[in-house]
């Protein structure tokens, strides 16, 4: 589904990234692991299209297609979807009318006709009940307010909504307390299938215990040094990030 | 000859036309002086530092128009509220058009001032209000007052709770190839009444049209006025609006000023508290592009103890767009207990795009809470990022962000279609195809 061969990227000049490679199908699990400023956020948002990065060398490629000159929405189109780290916070909008938005922009740059109404709103009770996400929740400003544990759930919400093909999920068990990391756990194993990838971008296994990876990569100064099964992940745990350096 | 020069001297053929005996023609006669004195605005005077009327008076307009023009419903429709149920005063060129109009005089009055001005069953209410809180020092009121013959009387009568909102509109036809026009509107809400009116100033034409409207608004002691004013003129058309609103106790007063169109489009909002506990309410949304400036002067003088004022106006610019916003608070020394808060923030979409911004404060009394607040900044890029991660277009990433910093003006229209209307129109400046139901 996602084959990133060779990528190079930089910020202002400053090198991050330097020559990741990485092949995730469909039906599997990745977790990126590693320590702060090793890349683990450039390469997510590299990924779903942040311009403000800038790709010097390698590709990235989709489902048989290279991506790295698409612009972030025309990726979202194609079924690729970014938990961010950091929400930002939209008054003004609410949450229902932005996923709303959102659908419908993916389904019209597919050529398809908008959600009928009713079929979205019998959509959003039901993803949100799978998140245990209030209804009053929903007619709040868009993650205005919201705590770290609901800016979260509602990033997981969206991706129940958006059923995307590849999720990359950028430290998303971070600012979660353990029920709420359970909550959101839950929800992404249940959106998991043979169709779909998912990527974790974490700092700590803790999450790896809800959400079972099938691969675990270590990142350290812009390259993947280690890769390894869910064990790998424990002896991180354990050990640190020290012993791979 | 100056357009200062040809006003001054077509006062004489005015004056055919109208009665000259009667004590509102001393009224026009002393403003007439007076703008003769003052002459129009120049960039030397402190309020008009950052707009300049020369590109909109250089222009040889017609002042008078000619002949009336008649127009059809179905090219105009567009500009009425779809749905809706309304009273509607309607000029074309500066005469009253009674086949567009639904006007009424049953308990209440809401017809044209000419009327108003002429007719002796009205000279109680013209002598007590006509032509008393308008400020003698600003010549495009007084050149109003000069002329002022023709525009909007409403008179809303003690405990009324109008049934429906009033529509007012203005157009310009194009039959002269560039036409001023001067409506002077008198509205007087008495005690405990409540009104909603819409105005709207609309060329039809790419001829030049210049508008310089006077409205006096008397609102009683705890009477309600809504006021909308739809400013999304054609780019050859320029307004100054000159707006005065007395409130007396208990009273309140909203103006919502949406501002997308037009070349020069001046705002001179001015409320005086006559009162105790009176509500003085102004937000705005300007969206401008090309060369287009909008410039908002407000005025609150807090004369009385227990008031409070409200402004809140958002400002999105792109193009060579320039905006000016001039928020005057005065709080008298017995106007204690006054609340007075004001917000101008903006989004400048370019680098060539301005904005002045400036509060302007004078408190006399001590135990006050005034506070003002201006924003200047950009698109907020994560934000961007954001939505279009969700797959949501750049184009539209950008309009739904622009509209979600305007949205909290909406929010206190109360006529539906309005602000669906006005959903439309930011969609449409926005070059984007939303709903806007956020």
């Amino acid at each position: 589904m996602l084959s990133i061969d060779n990528l190079h990227v930089s910020v202002e000049g400053k090198p991050i990234l330097n020559g990741i490679n990485l092949d995730v199908r469909a039906g599997e699990v990745h977790a990126i692991m590693g320590p702060n400023g090793s890349g683990k956020s450039t390469l997510s948002s590299v990924i779903a299209g942040n311009e403000d990065y800038e790709v010097t060398k390698g590709d990235i490629i989709y489902k048989n297609e290279n991506i790295t000159e698409l612009a972030a929405e025309e990726r979202a189109h194609k079924g690729i979807f970014l938990s961010f780290q950091y929400p930002v916070e939209i008054p003004g909008i609410t949450v229902t009318n932005f996923i709303k938005t959102a659908i419908n922009s993916n389904l019209k740059a597919r050529n398809e006709n908008e959600m009928p109404a009713n079929i979205m709103l019998k959509k959003i009770r039901e993803k949100a009940e799978l998140l245990d996400i209030d209804s009053k929740f929903l007619s709040r400003s868009l993650n205005e307010g919201f705590s770290g544990g609901e800016k979260k759930r509602n990033e997981i919400f969206q991706m129940a909504m958006l059923e995307p093909s590849l999720s990359i999920l950028d430290e998303t068990d971070s600012g979660l307390d353990i029920d709420a990391l359970k909550i959101v756990a839950n929800g992404v194993n249940k959106l998991k299938n043979k169709n779909n990838a998912v990527i974790l971008i974490t700092h700590y296994q803790r999450l790896l215990d809800y959400i079972i990876p099938d691969y675990v990569h270590v990142l350290h100064e812009g390259k993947i040094v280690k890769s390894g099964d869910k064990n790998l992940a424990h002896q991180l745990e354990e050990k640190g990030y020290d012993w791979i350096k | 000859m100056s357009l200062a020069e040809k006003l001054v001297s077509s006062f004489l053929a005015f004056e055919l036309d109208i009665d000259i005996q009667s004590p509102v023609h001393s009224k026009r006669t002393k403003a007439l002086k007076g703008f003769e004195k003052l002459g129009f605005p120049t960039k030397k005077d402190e309020a008009w530092k950052y707009t300049s009327l020369k590109s909109v008076i250089k222009e040889d307009f017609t002042i008078f128009s000619k002949k009336k023009n008649v127009l059809d419903f179905k090219n105009v429709k567009n500009y009425f509220l779809d749905n809706t149920e309304t009273y509607k005063i309607v000029f074309v060129d500066g005469f009253f058009d009674p086949f567009l109009s639904q006007t009424s005089h049953d308990g209440i009055d809401i017809c044209i001032l000419s009327a108003a001005l002429t007719k002796p069953i009205y000279s109680k209410i013209i002598s007590k209000y006509f032509d008393t809180s308008i400020n003698t020092n600003d010549s495009l009121s007084l050149v109003n007052t000069a002329f002022a013959k023709e525009g909007v009387y409403v008179h809303i009568p003690k405990n009324k709770i109008l049934d429906k909102p009033i529509e007012v509109l203005h157009f310009a036809s194009g039959n002269e190839a560039a036409l001023m026009l001067q409506p002077r509107n008198l509205i007087v809400i008495e005690e405990n009444a409540q009104v909603e009116i819409i105005e709207t100033h609309q060329s039809l034409t790419k001829n030049p049209i210049f508008t310089n409207s006077v409205t006096e608004i008397f609102v009683g002691q705890n009477a309600h006025l809504d006021y909308y004013k739809i400013q999304n003129d054609r780019l050859m058309s320029s307004l100054i609006d000159n707006t005065y609103i007395s409130q007396e106790k208990n009273s309140t007063a909203k103006v919502h000023t949406f501002s997308f169109g037009g070349k020069l489009t001046r705002n001179n909002l001015n409320y005086f508290q006559k009162g105790s506990y009176i509500n003085s309410t102004m937000k705005g949304i300007t969206i401008i592009d090309e060369n287009q400036l909008v410039d908002h002067h407000t005025l609150v003088d807090h004369a009385k103890p227990n008031c409070e004022s409200h402004q809140d106006y958002k400002g999105i610019y792109s193009g060579k767009s320039t905006g000016v916003f001039n928020g005057k608070i005065v709080v008298d020394k017995i106007a204690q207990k006054t609340n007075a808060f004001q917000q101008n923030n903006n989004i400048l979409l370019n680098d060539k795009s301005t904005i002045n911004s400036k509060p302007q404060l004078e408190i006399f009394a001590d135990d006050v809470k005034c506070s003002h607040g201006c924003t200047i900044g950009q698109l907020d890029q994560d934000a961007l990022f954001y939505l279009r991660a969700r797959g949501i277009p750049k184009k539209e990433a950008k309009a739904l962000l622009t509209f979600a910093f305007a949205n909290n003006v909406l929010e206190s229209v109360n006529i539906p279609s309005l602000k669906s209307r006005i959903k439309k129109i930011i969609a449409d400046k926005l070059g984007v195809d939303l709903g806007f139901d956020l």
